[in-house]
């Protein structure tokens, strides 16, 4: 190679080893041309369904949002070790895109194209999930439940494949609102919000109800641990209610800075970020070392949609902990655990809505006909239909007390933009018997 | 043997390159069509990590600039891309183009800043501008699109390329296909480019830079000029790059131009083999095929999702670790051992 | 006034831990003329070490010390096993060392303590002191980080200043073949200046970790900016570094308080480049540009 006379011989010579080392790694193989219909579809056959997600499971976004997957695969092994589906057990496959767009978009490649996923389920985070929204669409995919309450999923006309899941963060924002409205009306509100969607969505759902009370407004770009600056600012614009609209890590980082300044506003946080079991044990270690308060988070307010680890009394919450028992691997039940298991019983309701031979097409259909009518561990409906893939319609504003929370608000549900908010007064229906639900098949 | 060789190969330097490249063309054409969807789509990714390495193998393996910040010079190609295509109005070739110009545009200022400092500064600053630049993006965000980033169309296959395609193949054209097809004329273009830069005048003379600076001035040469210049070809190639990467993967957003995009392609150059093209595509193979064959084998090997996702950097780490402790020069530097002892043995039998 | 004096005193304790780590990178660099990128990684290991210990139900000072310890005993064997090969070779080569390491410790240290977030206890109260009527944001663990800085500060000025065995470090970095035929021991003092470092590195790992969270990558955001402090200050002296690590501290906390949290890293970019311009090696090198 000394020569440059070679260089061109290496080129060839590389073509070479390309091809064979893909020859040595070609090992998936070529999927068969089964698409385009038929009794049943990619992914699925006489024993199994198979479905595939994409998670952080490495890096800075790993910590906490890597426990989702293991939540509903447990709830998978659960059912399948019941019977399964129509007799087919599910077969859950999730991967690693370390919270990259990059990354994602080749996870995904590899779980359409080599694992030959039959749908996507719990696909986590706006800006991941944004990048394979097309690819996803394009091919057919059934992209269900995406985990990240950003309103890019509710685009039917576009996106005619992909759903929502969890209560959008603009609807969390208008209850948010009209509850500090309502209840505290002389507030002067400051907001501590996470620099994308979920902090702008957030905003733009509490400024139609309190436009005129918020003084001050303080984002922070995840990954920059330091928001001190933030917090100053908000305590210098004199904010004696903070709504926060972040993750978990940043409430413990909020209410530690909170405390070296000794500003003590009424705390908001948002359901994503509140988490009290997370961040009361986050907290509360410190109370091991030289912090004297034990539960900081005590008398802050949060919102609600599923009966989580503070209720363990809850029929959902006994559910879970006892599937979790059975299949679980290491460590304890966590709010994202049940999160990723609430999320599995939705998917095994819309499994089972699809019928005994389900197709791609089947199961979209079977959302957008029954999907208003499911109910499940989430104290809202969702709001599934032809028109609509939005997911959860509403929430419940709760005092954190301890390791429990009260109730402050009836659940209310709303919808997006002028929609007006309402009580929502069916009763909470706990699991069923065997804690598999039971849905018929639509049309 | 050798001497057959020779006299097929001819003797012009350029029309040996090309004739490379051609072969190279079949090869791609073969391999793309015997293989699967999701193995077309790993190409197409290997292919925009191999031209970012290529560019960088002419700054660091030639010139001896270590820059830890091309994955920010790739960002400034993909939002170019992401924001041309966005109209619809504008054909991707064009787009291409543009943001190889208005990255090597950005390299100007980069190069001119980057020739005034040596190791561990450069180092410093291409690391600053690694981590700096994907936050315009969000201060931006009315045109940046934010931490969401903005969506890129992909493009879609002309009818007389697919038409072609089918005439050829009578398979019918993906759209991962397509992708993987554009991004390897690319490189293909950009190795013809660059080996005949790298072996011509130009490449003479960075070398001469590189290992001793103070001769090459005594020799006349204009260091900063030069320096200057290995930077902007070298940014041209990340933003070409870049430019495939948002049509690869359809978005331009700041979480995917973070430093461990750009410590990939060193990572790619380095284990490749510092001053190889060839290197360079090695080393971005290795990039795209190795993380998700580990995590296959650690799946395999019943381990848990989470796990075995923990374990592809880790076998990453220890096989940088390995192939600098055992092999500098990297696969290349291997090669050519073995490739040499192999004719040493032929000669004395 | 109260938001100035709080984003100001915030940068001042910011910037005590860039402070920390950049003496870090800048023993290493004068030790042995490598630019430790793996040195986040294994602060970070170190500090899980700590935590482990902790949390099995010893005091904050035995995890504080096994720490130390522990990074003493990390450095020289990466010194001995990893960095031996590649030292004296390509500067390239040992950066993608210590990168590989960098990418494998943070991989090991999610598989053996867990991909979560756990608080890390401070030895110290966490409540700001109060002034008058008002509470700033200085509290006793700040004074313990900025107290620690100093001293391992002044401890490093003097051993490369006034001692024999900083002299002997210095020449081995500078010339392995003259300091050799010098008698120095080359080898041993090579090991030494990686153990140093990383017992520095270990530090600035704990003091970071206090009455904060820590994950496997919680030390990402401070290679950088510690990295941008070193280079300020010019990487030969630590008091540079320590100047260094302030004025990043105090910058990026003014413009994260005034102009917004997203410019962080782009301020960075910024004072580093200008400082770069107008000074190639850093604010505080007296050395003259070398040629040859």
């Amino acid at each position: 190679m000394r020569r440059p006379g070679h260089r061109g011989l290496a080129i060839g010579a590389l073509a070479t080893i390309a091809a064979l080392l893909i020859s040595s790694c070609g090992a998936g193989g070529r999927p068969e041309d089964g698409e385009g219909g038929g009794a049943s579809d990619v992914g699925v056959t006489a024993e199994s369904v198979k479905v595939g997600a994409h998670f952080p499971l490495t890096g800075v976004a790993a910590p906490g949002y890597s426990e989702i997957p293991t939540g509903t695969k447990a709830y998978f092994d659960y059912v399948n070790a019941n019977g399964g589906v129509h007799g087919r057990t599910i077969d859950y496959v999730y991967r690693d895109d370390a919270y990259n767009p990059t990354n994602t978009s080749q996870v995904v490649n590899e779980l359409v194209l080599q694992d030959e996923i039959f749908a996507m389920v719990g696909g986590l985070g706006t800006p991941t999930h944004s990048a394979v929204l097309d690819f996803l669409n394009g091919e057919g995919v059934p992209d269900l439940f995406v985990s990240s309450g950003s309103l890019l999923w509710n685009q039917p006309g576009k996106n005619p494949q992909t759903f929502g899941w969890q209560p959008d963060y603009e609807v969390e924002g208008k209850i948010i609102g009209q509850y500090v409205k309502q209840h505290m009306p002389d507030a002067k509100v400051g907001l501590f919000l996470q620099d994308d969607d979920f902090g702008d969505d957030g905003e733009k759902g509490a400024r139609a109800y309190i436009g005129d009370q918020i003084v001050a407004a303080e984002r922070y770009a995840p990954g920059n641990t330091d928001v001190a600056p933030q917090i100053a600012a908000l305590q210098a614009a004199g904010a004696d209610v903070v709504i926060g609209f972040n993750v978990p890590s940043y409430t413990a980082l909020s209410q530690l800075t909170a405390m070296r300044l000794n500003y003590r506003p009424q705390w908001i946080y948002s359901n994503v970020g509140s988490d009290p079991a997370l961040v009361g044990s986050l907290l509360s270690r410190f109370s091991e070392g030289k912090v004297t308060d034990a539960a900081m988070l005590d008398g802050a307010i949060t919102t609600e949609y599923l009966p989580g680890v503070d209720a363990p009394e809850n029929p959902w919450t006994r559910l879970w902990q006892k599937v979790w028992d059975a299949h679980g691997g290491r460590g304890e039940l966590t709010n994202y655990r049940i999160y990723g298991m609430s999320q599995a019983y939705t998917f095994v309701q819309a499994l089972q809505a699809a019928g005994p031979e389900p197709t791609r097409e089947g199961i979209v259909r079977a959302l957008e006909e029954i999907g208003g009518e499911l109910r499940g561990p989430a104290f809202v409906p969702y709001r599934y239909s032809a028109d609509s893939h939005a997911g959860l319609a509403g929430v419940k504003v709760v005092r954190i007390e301890g390791d429990a929370t009260e109730d402050l608000s009836q659940v209310l549900v709303t919808g997006n933009g002028d929609t007006e908010i309402t009580e929502y007064t069916e009763q909470h229906a706990g699991p069923p018997q065997n804690g598999i639900p039971n849905v018929q098949p639509a049309s | 043997m050798r001497a057959v060789l020779r006299r097929l190969v001819p003797r012009s330097l350029l029309l040996r390159n090309l004739l490379g490249v051609v072969a190279g063309l079949v090869v791609v054409v073969l391999v793309l069509e015997t293989t699967s969807p999701f193995r077309n789509s790993q190409f197409a990714t290997m292919s925009y990590y191999a031209i970012a390495a290529a560019g960088l193998t002419v700054l660091t393996g030639l010139n001896g600039q270590i820059s830890l910040g091309h994955g920010a010079l790739m960002a400034v190609g993909a939002y170019t891309t992401a924001l041309l295509l966005e109209g619809g109005s504008v054909p991707f070739p064009l787009a291409m183009l543009a943001a190889a110009a208005v990255t090597a545009v950005a390299g100007v200022v980069v190069g001119a800043a980057a020739a005034r400092l040596h190791g561990p500064y450069l180092a410093g600053a291409t690391l600053a501008l690694a981590v700096g630049v994907p936050g315009l993006a969000i201060y931006f965000d009315g045109l940046l699109g934010g931490e969401q980033g903005l969506s890129v169309r992909s493009p879609r296959p002309p009818d007389w390329f697919a038409d072609a395609h089918y005439f050829l193949t009578a398979g019918e054209l993906g759209g991962a296909k397509y992708l993987a097809y554009v991004g390897w004329i690319t490189l293909l273009v950009v190795v013809l480019l660059l080996a005949n830069l790298m072996a011509g005048r130009y490449g003479r003379v960075w070398r001469a830079v590189r290992d001793d600076e103070v001769a090459a001035e005594l020799a006349g040469m204009r260091l900063g000029g030069l320096r200057i210049l290995a930077f902007v070809v070298s940014a041209a190639c990340a933003g070409l790059a870049g430019s495939v990467l948002a049509m690869v993967v359809r978005l331009a957003a700041p979480s995917g131009f973070t430093i461990v995009l750009s410590l990939s392609l060193l990572t790619a150059v380095v284990v490749g083999g510092l001053g190889s093209l060839t290197g360079a595509l090695l080393g971005s193979a290795l990039l795209v095929f190795l993380p998700p064959a580990v995590t296959n084998l650690g799946t395999g090997a019943g381990l848990t999702g989470v796990q075995a996702a923990q374990l592809a950097p880790l076998v990453y780490g220890v096989v940088l670790v390995v192939v600098m402790l055992l092999a500098p020069g990297g696969v290349m530097g291997l090669l050519r051992r073995l490739w040499r002892r192999g004719i040493n043995q032929g000669g004395s039998t | 006034m109260q938001q100035f004096v709080n984003i100001t005193l915030n940068g001042l304790s910011q910037g005590a831990i860039y402070a920390a780590f950049a003496l870090a990178l800048v023993l290493i660099w004068r030790a042995t003329r490598i630019i430790n990128f793996a040195q986040g990684a294994m602060a970070m290991f170190t500090t899980y070490l700590a935590l482990t210990l902790i949390e099995s139900g010893q005091s904050y000072w035995v995890g504080f010390a096994a720490a130390l310890v522990a990074g003493l005993v990390l450095g020289a064997l990466v010194e001995r096993i990893v960095m031996r090969p590649v030292e004296g070779g390509p500067e390239l080569n040992a950066v993608i060392v210590t990168l590989g390491l960098f990418v494998a410790f943070q991989a090991l240290a999610a598989i053996l303590f867990g991909a979560t977030f756990q608080s890390f206890p401070a030895p110290f109260g966490l409540r700001g002191f109060t002034v008058g009527e008002f509470t700033i944001a200085f509290t006793p663990f700040s004074v313990f980080v900025i107290g620690s800085v100093l001293v391992v500060m002044l401890a490093l000025t003097a051993l490369f200043r006034f001692t024999d065995l900083g002299l002997r470090m210095r020449a081995s970095a500078f010339s392995q073949e003259v300091s050799r035929l010098l008698g120095v021991r080359v080898g041993r003092m090579l090991t030494l200046g990686w153990a140093f470092a990383a017992v520095v590195g270990s530090l600035a790992g704990l003091l970071i970790a206090g009455g904060n969270l820590v994950h496997p990558a919680y030390m990402d955001a401070v290679i950088v900016y510690g990295f941008v402090a070193a280079v300020l200050g010019g990487l030969e002296s630590p008091g540079g570094a320590v100047a260094g690590g302030l004025i990043t501290g105090l910058a990026l906390s003014y413009v994260s308080g005034y102009l917004g949290s997203e410019l962080v890293t782009l301020a960075a970019l910024g004072i580093l480049v200008a400082v770069l311009l107008v000074r190639p090696r850093g604010l505080f090198s007296r050395v003259a540009e070398r040629r040859v």
